[in-house]
């Protein structure tokens, strides 16, 4: 049954986006929202407006039953969740769907499914994608990690199995180096974590973050090509775009029929995205997971190949089939999304909450603003620090950047410190220009360019 | 006796401890150097640590765990 009125379960400038695409499709919108953002830009767009509770998140965003409550309470016939929040906690989805109410995502199970690492591997290796090769678990004796080793080639990182967030890694660049660390690591693991369990992953220097988006109706699965996300600051991207400029067309085609296979072996409902490490010294892919949900930088997909993506996933939602296959899905030209957010780049991005001043809002040919600004907007400290995104549309990369940086000097977003400085220094950098980047440069760049972000 | 009031720097949110299982940086009663940390701040998913600017023992808190709180409004009371 098409969705008649819809609830967004979400704030920020996704509110905004998803409450669009509804009232494009003539779905009448609840926006759910904590005090602290009685007046934001989407309570003021929906057509109504229903308070669940105290600012921080845990207490409204993230409560369950204040949200179903609503739902029932404005007679809404649909949750859209966004991203972040609620969006790929399969329990909520499950509690969605019993109080009979649908969820604009994919089925529970497959939430589930696809938030589990190792679960989620191994339906990459069902389906045919390759992962990053590795140990497949811990490994403990050291003539079975010789021989992994050397299947996988050089070099490797060792991981700790109790370690995480980068701590108890270390790296080997040959067999004599592996068989010195190996030991001295599980050794360390042991003392450290009380877990000696190690295992072993190819490590990939230069890598760049390649993401495929998908789109299925339960039977069908097509794709909407990849984009490139290898800006990223404290493994938060900044910068994203449409297509990669580092793949042929043949890879092109393989990393996206893999998205495909893959999303179709779990018959894939909504709109999703495969994320991929792209070695450039190989040209190898490897799927690292999968986000069964809309994401940040989805417009740049929506801009090279003229798709409403969240139009598409309220369709799909209220039951109707996909209404392209995928020799409908043509890319045209180049888009480039930048995230403006709340922070300082001169110091150290410090969140920079406060009272929006004089807006100019940049326009003209090519560029889109999503965001959730307006003037004497109060930007509340309780959220995360995305105040909206510039996105652009080009011919090619370089007439991207050109309307980007003329889009950046016409943007003004008073009252506030924002990451514009950031983007109009890396709108000028030659090797971004030349697409010479990787999951590493930004950081890299940030420290020799510090002086230039102010 | 000396009252001195330590204040928010920040808006957001406000913690009394470093993490939800560790016990609170201060209780009332307990004596605070300079430099102290007596609670933290979250300001959009960032986290500030609340350093006492005198010393001092813990009279009062005005602020609850988890509450919100503006910039400039009191945190806790110290006297010395």
């Amino acid at each position: 049954m098409p969705i008649r009125k819809l609830l967004i379960a979400n704030r920020g400038e996704i509110a905004v986006r998803i409450i669009r695409a509804a009232h494009d499709l003539g779905i009448r919108t609840v926006q759910v929202h904590s005090q602290a953002d009685a007046k934001s830009l989407a309570v003021e767009l929906a057509d109504e407006a229903i308070d669940i509770g105290p600012p921080q998140a845990a207490k409204s965003y993230l409560n369950k039953d204040a949200i179903l409550d609503a739902a029932r309470r404005s007679g809404a016939d649909a949750i859209h969740p966004g991203y972040g929040f609620l969006a790929e906690n399969a329990a909520f989805a499950e509690a969605v769907e019993q109080a009979g109410i649908t969820f604009v995502g994919p089925r529970a199970e497959t939430i589930r499914m696809m938030g589990d690492k190792v679960a989620a591997r191994e339906v990459a290796k069902k389906a045919g994608v390759p992962t990053v090769p590795g140990s497949e678990g811990r490994i403990d004796d050291s003539a079975r990690a010789r021989a992994i080793v050397q299947a996988i080639g050089f070099p490797v990182m060792i991981k700790a199995a109790a370690g995480g967030g980068g701590r108890g890694i270390r790296v080997a660049n040959d067999l004599p180096e592996f068989e010195r660390l190996f030991p001295q690591a599980s050794a360390e693991a042991l003392a450290a974590f009380g877990d000696g369990g190690l295992y072993i992953e190819r490590m990939i220097e230069r890598a760049r973050h390649i993401e495929v988006q998908v789109l299925g109706d339960g039977r069908d699965v097509i794709h909407c090509f990849e984009r490139e996300c290898s800006l990223q600051r404290r493994r938060q991207k900044v910068w994203e775009e449409a297509p990669s400029a580092a793949l042929s067309e043949e890879l092109r085609e393989k990393l996206c029929g893999s998205a495909v296979a893959l999303a179709h072996s779990v018959g894939y409902c909504g709109a999703g995205t495969l994320e991929y490490l792209f070695d450039d010294r190989t040209k190898e892919f490897f799927f690292l997971e999968m986000n069964t949900r809309i994401q940040v930088e989805h417009p740049v997909t929506e801009w090279i190949t003229g798709i409403d993506l969240v139009g598409e996933m309220l369709r799909v939602a209220g039951g109707e089939p996909l209404r392209m296959k995928q020799s409908d899905i043509r890319r045209r030209g180049h888009s480039i999304e930048v995230r403006i957010c709340a922070e300082d780049p001169a110091d150290g991005f410090r969140p920079w909450p406060g009272i929006v001043g004089d807006m100019r809002v940049p326009g003209g040919p090519g560029v889109r603003f999503d965001s959730m600004l307006y003037s004497g907007y109060a930007i509340p400290p309780f959220y995360d620090s995305l105040l909206g995104k510039l996105v652009v549309w080009g011919e090619d990369r370089a007439h991207a950047i050109a309307r980007l940086k003329r889009a950046l000097r016409e943007m003004q977003v008073g009252g506030l410190k924002t990451t514009k400085p950031l983007f109009a220094a890396l709108a000028d950098d030659r090797e971004l220009a030349a697409a010479n980047v990787h999951t590493g440069w930004l950081e890299g760049w940030l420290e020799t360019n510090a002086s230039r972000l102010v | 006796m000396a009252k001195k009031q330590t204040l928010s720097p920040l808006p957001g949110t406000f913690y009394r401890r470093p993490a939800p299982d560790k016990p609170p940086y201060k209780e009332v009663g307990d004596s605070v150097a300079i430099g102290d940390v007596i609670g933290l701040v979250e300001v959009m998913k960032t986290f500030y640590e609340v350093k006492a600017e005198s010393a001092g023992r813990v009279a009062k808190f005005h602020v609850e765990n988890e509450a919100a709180i503006q910039a400039g409004e009191p945190i806790a009371d110290l006297e010395s």
